[in-house]
């Protein structure tokens, strides 16, 4: 076995310096293979992607968009970007970040690093309430919701962790979501300490945050206290190993610097599995210490919360498969993904079957948990599943896509693992993650996959140097995988998540009946401006094609506040608030009430307008804020 | 002509059998069950408006279809654009009055059920007739109100038009459809109730 995988590796090495050194040969290659498609074939893949106008995706496509900080919506089987959600960064487009309440969850910060989305859960299944997604920048995680997919809560920074990047993944329940952090720092933050003591001075932490069943809202439940490895994916149990998950981690070695060399030495890394029941129980009894506000537990103390399992070398995805019985880690830098039995991993808890210790956490005798290591290619990252005891993983040195057989194999097929590899696809280029359909419930509606790659060179018209990622749709129904369309994004989808449509129930507009917002105004009697001090409150209508009032006095050094409420009732009718000059623009969909706050510095007329085109009279839909030197008397709107 | 006068006379003082009280006492219970129902449906359709923007008439309010019934807002901010004044439930006084002509009906369709003789019947069914011929030039007129007196500063200045009673008829962008709906043949077949309580004692002897 050993000569065979240094065989492979030597093999691996070899094929990242050929793509590394010929970019120009791997572009070659592409295009003579887009001319191999025949014209049947052509046929086929256009009609299995194809939505005509007027007819509408079976699914939706919730990718992450990396450092944009926002979350793109596509339609699967046509992959057309639909919308776009604005999460960590501020979005003209819908007025993210411009009113009161956008800017308050938002605070100081303008950009946030989404990586990886999570749609909620009931018993295992997607619920279609939420949508969570991390920010592995600036250590925050965010609740969209899926009624008016809109963002509604941002939790963060949250404490005592650094990089939040193995999340979000949420619990069959949606009881609690984690977060573990990639990077480590000396705690607690704010402390300084030299790189060169990163082994002893430096922690990554686990967070676990707990959503409120009834509405969503996130809080800080508890926190473990890791050893500074570099975590970078996770799993929750199911099942069999419901009150399980599972966490990959890279830097075993606990390398200060140039992690390229001195975290890629050993040749296997530490994933750690937390019983998280059992974890919240201790956090419960008050069995951690209290760091920043958040109970924090010790592993070394707190026995029976943390186990290590030794994986493949510097894995990234750690999936457990819809029946929760099999968990697969992916070795970035070794050709097999490790396959884990939860039934092996309990029986060795329960007999401490351990090989040893890491910082005084048991870690599990690997050759008692594995089910097997199967040789899918070069680079394996991440493992999707497709419900039928099929499972997909991304090879990004390959830049292929190989399906293979999960577990329970024949004693034949245990002898030699290859012939549970079943097909492979390959896919340009370089894929990072991919994502079938529902893999992460009990029940994964199978049918499309999505490999979204990290590198697009010369697959689409040239638009310069900054160039979009592509994502590649492959339909999974058949015995052999078939790539039927292929669309880029913007930078930059890690993951993704897929759920029907049919699961999904989105309002259209805010019903008139449940704004509660104490400053709407409906009809134009009550519409107005006030003064109050140097306060100057307006209380506007936007409809078709107006503004009530359409002008606005007031003084330089004012604070002006504006509620602007859209009182239409009809899907689309949006409207937009920009003021001239201001940096100011806010989006009222149907229904919504918004506030604003504006301090004014120069005297002046200035403009304000509908920005999103309405009606026949968009252009008509506009207005006054009239900015009066201090002391002069104002005339009253009306 | 005395023979004539005689025999109507005659027709009048006959009294009314089961059926035709039982015939009466449904007719009631058809113009109770007319409240519920809308009476008239225009429903406007558009390009932009697929599923089309629904108005009900009922005998006493008007309500728009949609979500909480938004299509009425809807109709109305289209309509603004023409000068036409938005319809309003407060401005039907009509509406106001309906029900209690409904209920002086009823009143008299159980007076003739009880009092079972030819010639309640003949006057409830005179009275119901007027009603409705005369509801329907009102709501004609309605609408020949809302359709012409449009404000000669709206945006977009249309020729007077009267809005479809009934039948389909494209209006600038819309298709209108106005039809009668379930509570309107509820009162025909009220109508018809009571005439076929007539009918069925027209032989009737004292
Ligand atoms: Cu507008």
């Amino acid at each position: 076995m050993k000569p065979h995988i240094e065989k492979l590796l030597a093999t691996a090495a070899l094929a990242v310096v050929v793509s590394l050194l010929a970019p120009g040969c791997g572009q070659k290659k592409s295009a003579s293979a887009n001319n191999a498609v025949s014209d049947a074939e052509r046929k086929d893949m256009a009609l299995a992607s194809f939505v005509a106008p007027g007819e509408k995706d079976e699914y939706y496509l919730f990718y992450s968009g990396g450092h944009s900080g926002q979350i793109y919506v596509a339609g699967v089987p046509s992959l057309r970007h639909i919308s776009t959600i604005p999460v960590f960064t501020p979005y003209p487009g819908t007025g993210y970040g411009f009113d009161e309440a956008s800017k308050k969850m938002l605070g100081d910060y303008t950009w946030g690093d989404v990586h990886h989305p999570a749609l909620s859960q009931t018993d295992s299944l997607y619920d279609g309430r939420w949508l969570f997604c991390n920010d592995n920048a600036n250590n925050r995680v965010a609740r969209i919701d899926l009624r008016d997919f809109k963002t509604k809560q941002i939790l963060g920074p949250i404490p005592n962790a650094s990089g939040t990047h193995a999340s979000s993944f949420v619990t069959e329940n949606t009881d609690y979501l984690f977060l573990a952090t990639r990077f480590s720092t000396p705690l607690p933050r704010g402390r300084v300490a030299d790189p060169k003591d990163y082994a002893k001075e430096f922690n990554g932490m686990i967070t676990a945050v707990k959503v409120d069943p009834k509405d969503g809202e996130m809080s800080l439940a508890y926190q473990i206290l890791m050893p500074p490895l570099d975590f970078d994916l996770c799993s929750t149990g199911k099942g069999p190993s419901s009150g399980f998950a599972f966490f990959t981690s890279y830097n075993t070695e606990m390398a200060g610097d140039l992690l390229e060399v001195n975290a890629t030495q050993k040749d296997r890394d530490l994933a750690a599995i937390v019983n998280w029941k059992a974890a919240a129980e201790a956090a419960a009894a008050n069995k951690g210490t209290v760091m920043n506000g958040v109970q924090v537990l010790d592993p070394s103390k707190v026995p029976g919360i943390l186990y290590y399992v030794p994986v493949g070398k510097s894995p990234h995805g750690m999936d457990t498969d819809p029946t929760g019985q099999w968990i697969v880690a992916g070795g970035k830098l070794q050709p097999s993904t490790t396959v884990l039995n939860i039934d092996k991993i309990k029986a060795a808890i329960a007999n401490k079957d351990f090989d040893g210790e890491f910082r005084g956490v048991p870690i599990l005798n690997y050759n008692s948990v594995v089910e097997g290591e199967v040789p899918v290619g070069l680079g394996p990252l991440h493992t999707q599943y497709d419900g039928k005891g099929n499972a997909y993983t991304s090879l990004f040195v390959d830049s292929n896509i190989t399906k293979w057989k999960l577990p329970p194999w024949t004693d034949a097929e245990k002898k030699d693992l290859t012939s549970v590899v079943l097909d492979k696809m390959p896919v340009n280029f370089s894929v990072g993650h991919l994502v079938v359909a529902g893999s992460d419930t009990k029940k994964p509606y199978g049918k499309w996959l999505v490999a979204m790659n990290k590198l697009s060179k010369g697959r689409h018209v040239s638009v310069g140097p900054s160039q979009p990622e592509s994502s590649q749709l492959i339909d999974i129904s058949g015995d052999k995988m078939k790539m039927v369309a292929e669309a880029y994004t913007e930078p930059e989808p890690h993951f993704a998540q897929i759920v029907a449509v049919k699961d999904l129930k989105p309002i259209e507009v805010y019903p008139k009946t449940e704004n509660k917002d104490p400053n709407a105004v409906w009809d134009a009697k009550e519409t107005g401006v006030t003064r109050e001090g140097n306060k100057v409150t307006a209380k506007v209508i936007a409809v078709r094609s107006r503004f009530i009032p359409d002008r606005i006095d007031a003084n330089v050094g004012d604070e002006l506040i504006v509620h602007v409420t859209n009182i239409e009732q009809a899907g689309d009718m949006i409207h937009g608030f920009g003021v001239n000059d201001h940096n100011l623009n806010v989006v009222i969909d149907p229904g919504e009430t918004k506030t604003f706050k504006v301090k004014l510095t120069k005297t002046g007329v200035f403009p304000f307008y509908c920005t999103n085109f309405c009606s026949a009279l968009h252009q008509e839909m506009q207005g006054y804020l009239v900015v009066h030197p201090e002391g002069e008397p104002v005339a009253k709107a009306d | 002509m005395d023979a004539l006068l005689r025999s109507e006379r005659n027709f009048l003082w006959r009294p009314l059998n089961l059926t035709s009280r039982l015939l009466l006492v449904a007719a009631a219970a058809a113009i109770i069950a007319s409240f519920f129902f809308p009476l008239w449906r225009m429903h406007l359709f558009a390009p932009q408006y697929e599923e089309g923007l629904s108005l009900y008439i009922y005998s006493h309010k008007i309500q728009g279809g949609g979500i909480d019934g938004a299509d009425l807002n809807e109709i109305n901010t289209l309509n603004h654009y023409i000068g036409m004044k938005p319809l309003r439930q407060a401005d039907f006084f009509e509406m106001q009055w309906m029900p209690f002509v409904f209920g002086l009906i009823i009143l008299l369709l159980l007076r003739a059920a009880v009092f079972g003789q030819m010639a309640n019947v003949v006057d409830v069914f005179t009275l119901f007739s007027y009603f409705g011929v005369f509801s329907i030039g009102a709501f004609y007129y309605r609408l020949y109100i809302y359709g012409h007196q449009l404000d000669p500063e709206a945006p977009m200045k249309i020729k007077p038009f009267t809005p479809l009673l009934i039948g389909t008829k494209q209006i600038a962008n819309f298709t209108e459809h106005s039809y009668p709906q379930f509570a309107a043949y509820l009162l025909i077949a009220a109508v018809s109730l009571v005439f076929l309580a007539g009918w069925f004692s027209r032989n009737e002897t004292v």
